[in-house]
């Protein structure tokens, strides 16, 4: 390239140095690029919750572990929760990259993702309401407190999901499946795809190998 | 069983929280006097403001504004007020250690003292170096890049509140109640609740964790920016230098302050919720804490240093008027240092007891970052021999960043020494390297900076007497405020004293006194040139738009730029985009205008970030009610915002071809061809 660029110079010739139509970048063009990258940062959030459990996760306090605590049927109802609003999520992308997509079916879809996201917090919900109830507080020890701050803080990112699902069914309702909105739902099917896989290490690693390990 | 912490106490009011009038320092006389000074400062600001009518201009051009260049400008002026405090605190810490011999227990009571060096070290740090970096990163990399804004605009404003709503928080502390007394980077457990049950260290930890959010969404912003928006034909290879130290910095931004936000979380969790992550029983594990806010702090440091970097290599360039030397090892030094950053955190406790291999390692890998640091100060050499060099004040900052630069890099690859370091570890002599390398580095290359494209912001050029002025007097400082630190710490001083027994160390902290007055004149230098300037603006104002006979695509538009920044997006062929296309003729185009698509302003930013000063106070003082409906303000706001689909419109096409036409006119004056 750059020959060439001293050759035309030593012909005297001028490039054009401007672009004379609009230089146009698509609205929302970076936005997926973007999306990808804060993904990755909370990514690190959850890399270093994982580290600490690794780190405090055999640190008992003198207290009750995981195989006294943790009761898997219920964590594997949980987890099949969490799978299946991934896959309803998955169809309402499928709904919407169909032709003529009906705004009221990506809405149905939606919706049916939403009370799965629910019905795992409630499980959750249950679960923690349950240790603390036991004596098995955040406060009881290192171990539980990495325990409760990691399944917690993956918790607090589904209910943020739920909220910005709500958000979206209606933003689609008023302003059908236009672009601005199309990028809306990638992102959050970016975010609750995550919210999944984060979720399977934690069921492999605290869970799995807390009870059978 | 329930938490153990006191969080509803009797002692603690529904509405008010902890807080209390004994709050308010009414019997600290220095508080007192800084009080007044701010307040009486500040309320004479709002009134020259209201007098002038300038609310709804600042509103509407400044504080809504998407503009990077604007966002830019008022990043620097914050990093600038908040040096004021800062430089405040360092000047008082010199005053103490000068007078406090012989029984003398100085002015400062411990307690104070050691919420000052806390607070100086976090100011500097967060609220000083990273809006400094982040503004000029901000001005300068789309104008480089030829691009109209950064991709998100909006939460590029965003970014810049939410940063200010730290800073905010930060000197709230000073005011009402008071600051952590832990040193900067609050080790557990003595920033854990049992050692510090007050609001110090909360107002440390939701300062840093609201700027944070501005810091990594802005790092986003921009990385998204050099990636999605340079102009046709800037490969990567093509891009200046500045550009890719901005890359590789939002790099290590977005790669390592979520590890901040996360530790800073896990001690909220300890204090708040009497969590065991970092206190000492039920298993809790304080070097933990220290591992992770280092594996944050020392990649921070680079995060600092390097846009100074690419500031010189630009200066450089520039004022030997040659294309810089090994342009392809400068990138792979910087990207190689960005990795590297990453590997060597634990230098920073060789004490910790890790054992010889594990020490090793960390010691290798640090001195191997000197490597391509050298390169990096090879390669301005070698752009300077044989070139004409121009001393305008950046490339005398350049200058005196390398000859001071280079001795904080032989003391740090000396602390990297683990025998050494178990002797200097503490010490004065690592406070005097690191002010060495960020003072010498960062500090220098801001002022580069600010020299530099002071012109292309406003379209003038900083007053030469003054800035030589500032310039001797900050160089000359620097040496006598550290050059005693250094050698107190060889002799084994540690840091953060307050008193001393040994008389015959007074000398050197007197000498180190000396210096800070000498650093004080230089600032005051610095604004009295800023006044200076503005006042001769007509006899300094530059027309050209490139006053400096630059090489890179920032230079090629009018200064201030228009709001579109280029009214034709530049193709690039070369390196210097902007040498290249005066070399070979570049004529400026003077009609067939279009009109440009652009971002609209929004106060979003504003009002979210002012409900997270509310949402960090009400947790600070326990006032539940007060957090909770602040937290469901910023929802509602920012779930509000989202519901705004119109957020872009166009510059008429007449307003462009009168902004162009008003340029064309002001370059025939000038006679240069237009």
């Amino acid at each position: 390239m750059s020959a060439q660029t001293f050759e035309a110079t030593a012909n005297g010739e001028t490039p054009l140095f401007y672009e004379v139509e609009e230089h146009h970048h698509p609205e929302g063009s970076s936005t997926m690029l973007g999306f990808w990258m804060y993904l990755m940062s909370d990514c690190l959030i959850f890399a270093i919750l994982f580290a600490c459990y690794a780190v405090l996760g055999h640190s008992y306090g003198g207290g009750e572990g995981p195989k006294q605590l943790f009761e898997l049927p219920l964590v594997a109802l949980n987890t099949a929760m969490l799978l299946f609003s991934s896959l309803t999520y998955g169809f309402a992308m499928l709904t919407m990259e169909r032709p003529g997509a009906s705004v009221r079916a990506v809405q149905g879809w939606l919706i049916v993702t939403g009370l799965f996201g629910l019905a795992f917090l409630c499980i959750e919900l249950y679960e923690f309401s349950n240790l603390i109830h036991e004596g098995a507080g955040p406060w009881r020890s290192a171990f539980l407190s990495s325990f409760f701050t990691l399944v917690g803080t993956h918790g607090l990112h589904v209910t943020v999901g739920l909220i910005w699902l709500v958000t979206l069914v209606a933003q689609i309702g008023m302003h059908g499946l236009g672009q601005a909105n199309r990028r809306r739902l990638m992102c959050l099917s970016m975010f609750w795809h995550f919210l999944d896989v984060i979720w399977i290490g934690v069921f492999t690693i605290v869970y799995l190998m807390g009870v059978l390990g | 069983m329930t938490s153990p912490l006191p969080l509803s106490s009797p002692a603690i009011s529904p509405i008010f929280g902890r807080l209390s009038l004994d709050a308010l320092p009414l019997h600290e006389l220095p508080v007192l006097v800084a009080f007044a000074g701010v307040a009486v400062g500040g309320i004479a600001l709002l009134a020259i403001i209201t007098y002038f009518k300038a609310w709804g201009m600042l509103w509407r051009d400044w504080f809504t504004s998407v503009d990077h260049k604007k966002i830019g400008i008022m990043y620097i002026i914050l990093g600038l007020v908040m040096f004021v405090r800062g430089f405040s605190d360092a000047l008082m810490m010199r005053a103490q250690q000068a007078m406090a011999f012989n029984g003398n227990p100085g002015y400062l009571p411990p307690d104070h003292y050691n919420q000052i060096f806390t607070a100086h070290g976090v100011i500097m740090i967060f609220f000083v170096a990273m809006p400094l970096v982040a503004g000029l990163m901000n001005f300068v990399v789309p104008l480089q890049i030829g691009a109209r804004d950064v991709s998100f605009p909006y939460l590029n404003n965003f970014s810049f509140w939410m940063t200010t709503a730290g800073a905010v928080i930060t000197m709230i502390s000073l005011f009402v109640g008071n600051y952590a007394r832990t040193g900067w980077l609050a080790m557990p457990p003595l920033s854990g609740i049992a050692a510090s049950p007050d609001v110090g260290v909360d107002y440390y930890i939701w300062g840093l964790q609201i700027a944070g959010v501005g810091t990594l969404l802005s790092g986003v912003n921009l990385i998204a920016t050099i990636v999605k928006m340079r102009a046709p034909g800037m490969t990567l290879m093509k891009m200046p230098v500045f550009v890719w130290t901005s890359l590789c910095t939002n790099t290590l931004i977005v790669a390592a302050f979520p590890v901040l936000t996360a530790v800073l979380a896990l001690l909220s969790l300890d204090r708040y919720v009497g969590m065991q992550f970092f206190t000492n029983g039920l298993g809790g594990n304080p070097m933990m804490y220290v591992n992770l806010i280092w594996i944050w702090g020392h990649p921070e440091v680079y995060i600092l240093i390097l846009p100074a970097f690419g500031v010189f290599s630009e200066v450089v360039a520039t004022f030997a008027s040659k294309r810089l030397f090994g342009y392809t090892s400068m990138v792979y030094a910087t990207i190689v240092i960005t990795i590297l950053a990453y590997l060597v955190w634990l230098h920073h406790f060789f004490t910790m007891g890790s054992g010889a291999s594990v020490n090793s390692f960390f010691a290798i890998t640090t001195m191997i970052i000197s490597i391509p640091t050298g390169a990096k100060i090879f390669n301005w050499l070698f752009t300077m021999y044989h070139g004409r060099i121009r001393y305008e004040l950046p490339m005398m900052w350049t200058i005196a960043f390398m000859l001071t630069f280079v001795i904080g890099g032989m003391t740090g690859v000396l602390l990297a020494v683990p025998p050494a370091d178990f002797v200097l570890h503490n010490s004065l002599f690592l406070v005097a390297h690191f002010h060495n390398v960020i003072i010498g580095g960062v500090v220098f290359g801001m002022f580069a900076g600010i020299n530099y494209w002071w012109p292309k912001a406003f379209g003038f050029k900083l007053d030469r007497v003054w800035g030589k002025r500032q310039f001797w007097l900050w160089v000359l400082g620097f040496w006598f405020a550290f050059a005693p630190v250094y050698a107190l710490g060889l002799m084994g001083v540690t840091r953060r004293l307050s008193q001393f027994d040994d008389a015959s160390l007074q000398p050197y902290f007197l000498v180190a006194g000396f210096g800070a007055l000498l650093i004080l004149a230089g600032t005051g230098a610095m604004f009295v040139q800023f006044y200076v300037s503005f006042r001769n603006r007509e006899a300094l104002r530059d027309v050209t738009g490139d006053p400096w006979d630059g090489r890179t695509l920032e230079w090629s538009t009018s200064s201030p730029p228009p709001d579109y920044n280029f009214a034709f997006t530049p193709v690039v062929y070369d390196n210097d985009a902007w040498w290249d296309m005066k070399r070979r003729g570049y004529v400026r185009p003077t009609t067939g205008f279009r009109k440009i698509h652009m971002p609209k302003n929004t106060g979003t930013g504003v009002i979210l970030a002012g409900l997270s000063v509310a949402f960090g106070f009400g947790m600070i003082w326990y006032m539940w009610w007060l957090a909770v409906v602040s937290l469901v303000g910023i929802f509602a706001v920012a779930i509000g915002h989202s519901f705004n689909y119109k957020r872009d419109f166009y510059i008429p096409v007449e307003d462009v071809i009168r902004t162009e036409d008003e340029r064309t006119r002001l370059l025939a004056g000038e006679g240069v061809s237009a």
